[in-house]
């Protein structure tokens, strides 16, 4: 189990090993203080609704699902990907409520990123992951808040590495999303190290 | 017809949304590590930003504007279903490698970002050109970035021998690093840094300029 969580977070990180959540990754990451709210939406999003998915998927939409009201036939695994854009959707939509009543301040703090996160491909990734790779219930709330927090510590180490690359002379043509792209690279190439880790 | 030629022929690379509008960029590294599945998902993401531009600049009149990001998401994603499963019948092997890429076409913010931008002003047929467009502007970056990695890491393009490789008996030694994914985040920086060094108007402006004078 810690081994799959170490995976989630280093060896296979979403966002750098796996290109997933890039657009966010690339717009969000010129403020730090910015980036670490998106950071802890996204954790809390994709811990929420990679075990509701599993759910979903595990009892509505596999072949046999329906097999307790007499309907072993139905194979609904096509509609998975509606479902969990339905749920991404949803869920987002009630954190935000919930945060809006309970904990106003983190609320505003994260402004318009909470809705933001709905389209963020790492977010359904994540899901699809755990429906190709079959993981279980346990399995699948691991590697939720592992992938989360492997994303939210990828945006967070660049958008620091950005904060600092203002006052660097930079050449022209390399301006902006080139020299992003190439530190991306240098960050995912340090992050491979991490594939070699094993746990005792 | 030339403003339409000129529409069309503008995402190709002025416009690239990719290098410019950094639109899309989530899901086309992904596939890059081989030419093959470049093409695969060049050809299906096409497809699909052109029929769903289509649907919804034909339906753009009826959308009420409260309801129509839900709408214009659930018209893709049964565009993409229908790809993948088209992909699943008659090329599986590839759709095998192809893995959760296609699926996350859906979530890919260039055709959510062309529905928006320009399929709700305008008339299908525009629309449906403007996604030919973009979709081919999106293709060109994949294949570019595809040819080099597959190239440079394994010696083939499309799986056949171009380079003779060291295990056959030729000179040429693969650079495992290039089917890694750093690379293709390298390939891509410089790729955009020889755009902007072609076309300067595309060069971001510097937006914390260093100052000649020294203070204090």
């Amino acid at each position: 189990m810690s081994e799959l969580f170490l995976r989630a977070v280093f060896a296979d990180n979403l966002v750098l090993s796996y290109f997933l959540g890039l657009c966010t990754y690339l717009a969000i990451s010129k403020r730090l203080d910015t980036a670490l709210g998106l950071a802890a939406a996204m954790i809390v999003v994709q811990t929420l609704t990679l075990p509701i998915n599993f759910l979903i998927h595990q009892h509505l939409l596999l072949e046999g699902a329906w097999a307790w009201v007499g309907l072993p036939e139905v194979d609904l695994t096509f509609l998975k990907l509606i479902a969990f854009i339905g749920v991404i959707a949803a869920a987002v939509q009630m954190l935000e409520m919930a945060l809006d009543r309970y904990a106003p301040t983190l609320y505003r703090a994260l402004g318009i990123y909470l809705p933001l996160i709905t389209v963020n491909c790492a977010i359904l990734g994540g899901s699809l992951f755990m429906a190709e790779r079959k993981y279980d219930f346990a399995e699948s709330i691991v590697f939720g808040l592992g992938s989360g927090i492997g994303w939210a510590v990828a945006i967070a180490l660049l958008a620091a590495i950005r904060e600092r690359l203002r006052y660097a002379d930079v050449p022209e043509g390399l301006r902006g999303l080139g020299i992003t792209f190439v530190v991306t690279g240098l960050i995912s190439m340090g992050f491979t190290a991490f594939a070699s880790v094993t746990l005792p | 017809m030339s403003r339409r030629l000129r529409q069309f022929l503008s995402p190709l690379i002025d416009e690239n949304p990719i290098t410019l509008q950094i639109l899309g960029i989530c899901s086309a590294l992904a596939v890059t590590t081989s030419m093959t599945t470049a093409l695969t998902m060049s050809a299906a993401l096409t497809a699909v930003l052109m029929a769903s531009s289509g649907i919804i600049s034909a339906l753009r009149r009826h959308m009420p504007k409260q309801i129509r990001l839900i709408l214009q998401i659930t018209i893709i994603a049964s565009l993409v279903i229908v790809t993948d499963l088209i992909l699943q019948a008659y090329a599986f092997e590839i759709s095998k490698r192809l893995s959760i890429f296609v699926s996350l076409v859906v979530t890919n913010c260039l055709v959510l970002g062309r529905a928006e931008a320009f399929a709700m002003h305008n008339p299908p047929g525009p629309s449906i050109l403007d996604g030919l467009g973009n979709g081919l502007g999106y293709s060109l970056i994949l294949l570019i970035v595809g040819f080099v990695r597959e190239l440079l890491g394994r010696g083939t393009l499309f799986g056949f021998e171009v380079l003779a490789s060291v295990d056959t008996g030729g000179w040429f030694q693969p650079l495992g690093v290039m089917l890694l994914a750093p690379s293709a985040f390298f390939i891509l920086g410089l790729l955009i840094w020889a755009i902007r060094a072609w076309r300067p108007a595309q060069v971001e402006e510097n937006e914390y300029p260093l100052s000649a004078r020294v203070e204090g």
